[in-house]
């Protein structure tokens, strides 16, 4: 409950709310919020009555933030924009068209594999699948191997 | 900028007025030795190559320009741990435009990626060789005078062949175009192929046996089993001879079979085949001269089209 009642103080941002108990701490890092400028809150392992357990991630004052990765990462996750205290929308999650250093290929063969500073880039080939194909050697990858 | 990376860079619409341009270059070659004239090659083999590197040398040549390049990847700074970016930008500034042959796949639309002239994609690993197959094209026009309503087999290694994967990611968009695969479970077409063709519903049957579907082709495309893409030697010893055609086997094959290989050959076409009419393999092997000279002239001249 201690994590529901800090949803409810949040004054303006954005609340990532329902992520897999264990998945904030690798959606934190995919939204680089590591690296960030505001003030972010990441709680692990609150009780919920639905999951047992979740992680929040609350983001202060920022609310246009692309969160779109979030959608590959953990559909399941819930995101509420916050203003005046209130939730003033609820983002529906979609899985992104582009992952960029999200997925990473495995082919031996792909040109990845040896040229280390090359971004690995990933295009939804199959959304019902979660398939993903790697823009340069078309090697497919699903989705839910992340 | 064009570059031509992928086998589907081109329309159609372009991609037959640049088979018709080389058309017209292969009946007078010598009204076009002077139109790059001053202008540079590079060609970049990081893999081995006869035909692809000597005809793209050729072509050059022949249309008055000059050539750089090497043709072993050991011999160029990558033995020294450059990256092939690096290497792509050094390049740009010593050449108008650089053919890559490369073992890795999507080696090209990195060269691209940091290129600042045209990148022709010689070969990348087992993915494509877009201008293997506009040679392809210029072949099956010339002896079926179409690229619509044909059956094409294509035989052999059919998951690491890059020809075959260009070849029918392209002639597929061509109406009435419909393909027979025949390899070992193990070589079959690539998933990406698959899906690229029931998305576009082009229809195709998979098999395993080679005489029983000579009879239904238009177009046979002989592909070898390439020992480079194997990992391991012992499958591919076991894989390497499954598809062999002699003249014993061309008996069931239609009287106006077209049968094309991209080459080298191994063993997997006897040379008792070689004599025979429908054979056009060594043919094909002279149009890739003029299908990239047409290719160069337009991708650094741009005027010669339509």
């Amino acid at each position: 409950m201690a994590g529901q009642r800090l949803v409810n103080s949040i004054e303006k941002g954005i609340v990532i709310d329902h992520i897999q108990a264990g998945m904030g701490i690798k959606l934190f890092r995919y939204l680089n919020l590591d690296k960030a400028g505001f003030t972010v809150v990441m709680i692990m392992n609150a009780a919920s009555k639905r999951m047992g357990r979740k992680d929040i991630i609350k983001i202060q004052d920022i609310t246009d933030l692309d969160y779109t990765v979030i959608g590959l990462i953990d559909h399941r996750a819930t995101i509420s924009v916050i203003d005046g205290g209130k939730i003033i929308a609820k983002k529906p999650l979609t899985l992104p068209s582009t992952v960029q250093n999200v997925l990473y290929c495995k082919n031996p063969r792909c040109v990845t594999a040896t040229e280390k500073q090359m971004p690995h880039i990933f295009r939804l080939q199959n959304a019902g699948e979660r398939i993903y194909k790697c823009a340069y050697c078309e090697e497919y990858v699903n989705g839910f191997e992340l | 900028m064009k570059s031509l990376i992928n086998t589907l860079d081109f329309s159609v619409k372009e991609q037959d007025e640049l088979l018709a341009l080389a058309n017209r270059m292969a009946a007078s070659p010598k009204d076009y030795n002077e139109l790059l004239k001053g202008r540079i090659m590079a060609s970049l083999f990081f893999e081995p190559s006869t035909r692809t590197r000597l005809s793209f040398e050729s072509a050059m040549l022949r249309l008055g320009g000059r050539v750089i390049g090497f043709s072993d990847g050991s011999l160029s700074s990558t033995a020294k741990g450059e990256s092939l970016s690096d290497t792509i930008r050094m390049v740009s500034h010593y050449a108008d435009c650089i053919v890559i042959r490369h073992s890795k796949e999507g080696a090209a639309q990195v060269a691209q990626t940091h290129a600042s002239v045209p990148v022709i994609n010689a070969g990348d690993g087992g993915r494509e060789h877009p201008t293997q197959t506009l040679t392809d094209l210029m072949t099956i026009l010339k002896v079926k005078n179409r690229l619509d309503n044909l059956t094409v087999g294509c035989v052999g290694d059919l998951k690491f062949g890059r020809t075959v994967h260009s070849l029918v990611k392209n002639i597929g968009r061509y109406p009435g175009v419909r393909f027979l695969f025949v390899s070992p479970g193990e070589l079959r077409i690539p998933a990406f192929l698959r899906t690229y063709l029931d998305e576009l519903r082009i229809p195709y049957e998979e098999s395993s046996h080679m005489e029983a579907a000579l009879g239904l082709m238009d177009v046979l495309y002989m592909t070898r089993v390439q020992r480079e893409r194997f990992f391991n030697e012992e499958e591919y010893i076991r894989l390497k001879d499954m598809f062999i055609l002699n003249s014993q086997k061309l008996e069931n094959a239609g009287k106006e079979l077209a049968i094309l290989h991209p080459l080298p050959r191994v063993n997997e076409i006897a040379y008792d085949v070689d004599d025979d009419p429908r054979a056009v393999y060594f043919d094909q092997a002279g149009y890739g001269v003029f299908a990239r000279m047409a290719l160069l002239a337009w991708l650094l001249d741009g005027k010669e089209l339509g």
